[in-house]
């Protein structure tokens, strides 16, 4: 694969749309989608609108459930999490933009389970760049993207709601 | 009771590296730490609405209650919070135990050490006794392990301090814009002392003193206090009002001519709220002396926010203890 710069990186907005293709055959009429801070957040609300899905997308920050927390402490921003739905016995799809080594997702099932108990949790993300440490899988997945060591995809978002990649240094180790 | 002698030149809240090491006092807490405790408690208070009220954060953690002095409130929020972190929550009632037999202070923490202890929640009656446990910790090599200040004499209450800020902010947003009032026993009171300092470093627009001159500390000029002996005068136009308890317990001598004659000038009535904003907001630290500093009308009132001040404690000791276990 040649090196992803600003001009290879591939348009967020087709994969958003591709993903919502994916996802459409296999919603339910209590499907609801649960979006992980900050970029997952904006991937679900925007599925949401291309899906025609009627339940209020839920959000959640998944700060207090990390397993890095006693080598990293509580991250300096950490928003509440809002589930506007009943989650007991509903089939729920956990909305990423990247999945890496998984960790984030373990947290994010760990959390939506003190809300209740799913029906069934399926992932979806835009972005998987491999590497995992958790047996997990997504469910639904647009792009397998390889990453140089500390080299990082990120999700951004215009004013307009427009979604773009860009890439970004990761210095933490 | 003398105060203990403590180092004002040395923080020992922060740690090398700048961040919160101990929470001690909201008297040098810089604005990012205070605006990070706040923000923090914010996502915490959606915790307490969930079907499980809990979260893995301090899983395996051992949280020490250490009273020297009965609090019940204080302590069960305290508790509250610890366990909501999924925390091991033990309460020592050392006013009843081993202090009674003779330990002193520091020898008691040893042995708390020994046990394994991750944080001290400490309140005490001398003044600088949750300093002198940090110092201690810091001289015996266990600065892995965290003290909160839950009251220290005349000191600080700062975890009461900071819920009254999130308080504020959650009602009234920018500080910047607020005149608020606190009203009553000022001198014997820490919370007012936790309050004026963190009231100053969010940059409140005017901050008010209300009380008679025998209940009056003198710290209050350096920290640019507007003073006033008259309550129609000083709760004019304001946006928050704090009500001081007024401490029977601590009276020692005639500061006052009468409980009656204290209700009368400065117990907050509905007519003297009238004076205030019409949105103004009334908050009490709690236990409330109905008919004494505050009229039961404005307590129970659309106005007072005092039992939602106890549900906002509850999330901000959350942040208080998370933010530290992972510092």
């Amino acid at each position: 694969m040649p090196d992803l710069t600003f001009d290879t990186l591939p348009d967020a907005e087709q994969q958003l749309a591709t993903l919502a293709e994916q996802l459409r055959p296999h919603l339910t009429p209590d499907t609801a989608l649960v979006g992980i801070y900050s970029g997952g957040a904006w991937v679900a609300e925007r599925l949401k609108d291309i899906l025609g899905i009627s339940e209020a997308v839920g959000q959640i920050d998944v700060s207090f459930y990390r397993d890095d927390f006693a080598e990293k402490g509580l991250h300096p921003q950490v928003r509440p999490s809002n589930i506007p739905f009943e989650v007991e016995g509903r089939p729920l799809i956990l909305v990423d933009d990247v999945l890496y080594t998984g960790r984030t997702t373990r947290a994010a099932i760990n959390e939506l389970f003190d809300y209740g108990r799913p029906a069934r949790v399926e992932l979806a993300v835009l972005a998987d760049r491999g590497e995992r440490e958790l047996p997990i899988e997504p469910g639904y997945c647009v792009w397998e993207v390889d990453l140089g060591e500390g080299e990082e995809l990120i999700l951004g978002r215009e004013e307009s709601g427009r979604l773009f990649w860009k890439m970004g240094r990761n210095d933490r180790g | 009771m003398a105060e203990l002698s403590v180092n004002a030149h040395m923080n020992p809240q922060l740690g090398a590296n700048g961040k919160l090491q101990h929470l001690l006092s909201t008297e040098g807490l810089p604005l990012e730490v205070i605006t990070h405790i706040l923000d923090t408690a914010q996502s915490f208070l959606e915790v307490s609405d969930r079907d499980v009220k809990k979260v893995p954060l301090l899983r395996g953690k051992s949280v020490f209650n250490l009273f020297f002095e009965n609090s019940t409130r204080t302590r069960t929020t305290f508790e509250i919070a610890a366990k909501r972190l999924s925390a091991d929550v033990i309460n020592l009632d050392v006013s009843r135990s081993s202090t009674a037999k003779g330990e002193t202070l520091l020898d008691t923490i040893d042995n708390l050490c020994a046990m394994h202890a991750d944080m001290f929640v400490v309140r005490h009656a001398t003044s600088g006794a949750p300093f002198l446990i940090a110092e201690h910790l810091q001289r015996i090599g266990r600065d892995d392990i965290r003290v909160v200040n839950a009251g220290d004499g005349r000191h600080a209450h700062p975890t009461q301090g900071l819920l009254d800020m999130y308080t504020i902010r959650h009602y009234k947003k920018d500080f910047s814009q607020l005149t608020v009032a606190i009203v009553g026993d000022i001198l014997h009171s820490r919370v007012a002392r936790s309050d004026l300092h963190a009231l100053k470093t969010l940059g409140c627009g005017e901050i008010r003193a209300i009380a008679p001159k025998t209940l009056l500390p003198g710290y209050l000029e350096n920290l640019g206090v507007k003073v006033f002996h008259d309550m129609n005068e000083g709760l004019k136009d304001c946006d928050v009002v704090i009500m001081l308890r007024l401490q029977n317990e601590r009276m020692n001598g005639a500061l006052l001519p009468s409980v009656g004659e204290y209700f009368k000038r400065y117990g907050l009535t509905p007519e003297k709220l009238a004076l205030a904003k019409p949105d103004a907001i009334v908050m009490h630290p709690g236990p409330m002396n109905r008919g004494v500093e505050i009229d039961s009308s404005v307590a129970d009132g659309p106005q007072a926010v005092i039992l939602n001040q106890v549900t906002f404690g509850i999330a901000v000791r959350m942040a208080v203890m998370g933010i530290l276990a992972g510092n």
